[in-house]
């Protein structure tokens, strides 16, 4: 190894590894939830469907979402190595601890949060992601005449189903713990911490871990009850 | 003074030494004041165990005024006991009559339990050999204002310095890192005149020996600077970050740093 992976591969290299693909993963979030959103309208899809097609074959967003695969990969692998060598860094446990008088409970389960949103993204991208990419997809005509695949149906099809909205809305609040604790902690880690700055960081954070999973799980929720009227 | 007499159960932690298996004994323990410090329950303790034949509980004291970090104890499930004090400093007042008192040692893979509630923790003193100090000049002592330095730094570096190594950040934490503990050691230099010629090799080397003894990485719980008996505060860990990430950016060192062993 040379000194850039010794860094990289140091206990503080692997975090900062964790915060800035983090921090990458949380920008995804909005512009996957701004693309939700026209879940809502009323068109039959049409914008949907448009929005689907121009994320899956405009060349600068495919560019992106390799970068994205990238970072999840690296996020959960990074995550996996930190929490095994955290744990063997106490071999024998205490009986008697009080962990939660000194610290909450997002952040000392960050690796079963974790987990959870990686079930539930691998659930999710075989459901849609990969379907939409290697699978079988109904075809519609936009307005505009160009036949496209019929994500919105597929879409529509899964959220009338009670079982599926109950998972996803489960994943958001494990999602909204995860966030509570990681966005803070990714400027923490990054040495970004300024007496001016930081109460901001952690207002942002709080507002971003709760305003951002519920927008997504409320559209689900919105779907359920329009399509079982 | 009189002696209202409260009663416990005391549950420790007993090994016999660092290769021995060790179990949680309970111990009855009656008449004790209110007013005895933590210790001194410890000490009458080993009194009647003295006095039955047996093994006394082995455990870190020295100053008993909460300045040297030489005691230890994770007390009722926290480091040092339900206060942020040294146990020193804590009374038996902080536990109601009847009250069953769990006693175990520091548990962290560099710190091996050597007998009871002794753990060894020279694996700090290793992580300052490898660049928690000034390489000073010789000679006589300079001029006290001889460097100046604005009080609100010397403040601040005052204040990572009252880091009594007491190791309570690594039992306190999940991943049992030793995060707080190195930044306080690496604060307290780079923020004075003197830790500058030193700087980035101090940030590079305390952290690699720090992995290198088995120290977990950091999570920003927190939970170790809600225990840190000296109030040292988690603006250190980032300051940390910063300085070793800066100076493994531009550091002239390529080699790969061998651990102290």
């Amino acid at each position: 190894m040379n000194w850039f992976t010794r860094t990289l591969t140091s206990s503080i290299g692997r975090k900062l590894v964790m915060s800035l693909t983090g921090l990458f993963l949380c920008s995804f979030l909005v512009v996957h939830l701004i693309g939700n959103f026209q879940l809502l309208k009323t068109d039959s899809g049409e914008a949907f469907n448009a929005y689907a097609k121009f994320m899956t074959t405009f060349p600068l967003i495919k560019f992106i979402s390799y970068g994205l695969y990238a970072g999840i990969l690296l996020h959960i692998i990074q995550g996996i190595l930190l929490t095994l060598e955290n744990g063997k860094a106490r071999p024998v446990a205490y009986a008697y601890s009080k962990a939660g008088d000194t610290s909450s409970w997002a952040s000392r389960n960050m690796g079963l949060l974790g987990t959870v949103i990686f079930l539930f993204l691998a659930g999710h991208m075989t459901q849609f992601w990969g379907r939409m990419h290697f699978g079988e997809m109904p075809m519609v005509n936009l307005a505009n005449g160009d036949s496209v695949k019929d994500l919105y149906k597929i879409t529509m099809e899964a959220f009338a189903q009670p079982i599926m909205v109950a998972l996803y809305v489960l994943a958001m609040v494990a999602l909204a713990f995860h966030l509570l604790h990681g966005f803070k902690s990714a400027f923490q880690t990054l040495g970004l911490t300024h007496k001016k700055y930081t109460p901001t960081i952690e207002t942002l954070g709080y507002v971003f871990a709760i305003v951002i999973p519920a927008a997504f799980a409320v559209i689900p929720i919105l779907v359920f009850l329009m399509t079982n009227k | 003074m009189e002696h209202t007499g409260r009663s416990y159960t005391i549950k420790v932690w007993r090994q016999k030494n660092a290769q021995a298996q060790g179990s949680i004994q309970t111990y009855p323990l009656k008449d004790i004041s209110p007013d005895m410090s933590f210790l001194e329950m410890l000490d009458i303790l080993n009194e009647q165990l003295l006095q039955k034949g047996e093994d006394p509980i082995a455990f870190d004291h020295d100053c008993r005024e909460g300045i040297c970090g030489m005691c230890s104890l994770f007390i009722n499930g926290r480091a040092h006991g339900p206060l942020t004090t040294t146990t020193c400093q804590l009374h038996m007042r902080s536990f109601e009559n009847n009250e069953t008192i769990f006693i175990e040692p520091w548990r962290a893979k560099p710190f091996p339990v050597i007998k009871d509630l002794v753990v060894d923790r020279t694996a700090f003193d290793r992580i300052i050999q490898a660049g928690g100090y000034v390489t000073v000049r010789t000679g006589s002592a300079p001029d006290a204002n001889e460097i100046l330095i604005p009080k609100a730094i010397a403040d601040e570096a005052m204040d990572a310095a009252s880091c009594i190594g007491c190791g309570a950040c690594v039992a306190a934490c999940k991943n049992a890192s030793a995060m707080l503990f190195v930044s306080a050691k690496v604060s307290q230099l780079a923020l004075l005149p003197q830790g500058q010629s030193e700087r980035k090799q101090r940030a590079e080397r305390m952290v690699a020996q720090m992995d290198a003894e088995g120290f977990g990485a950091c999570t920003n719980t927190g939970a170790c600077a809600a225990e840190c008996p000296k109030q040292i505060s988690l603006v250190n860990i980032a300051r940390l970050n910063r300085e070793y990430l800066s100076a493994k950016i531009s550091s002239d060192n390529v080699e790969e740093y061998v651990p102290i062993k």
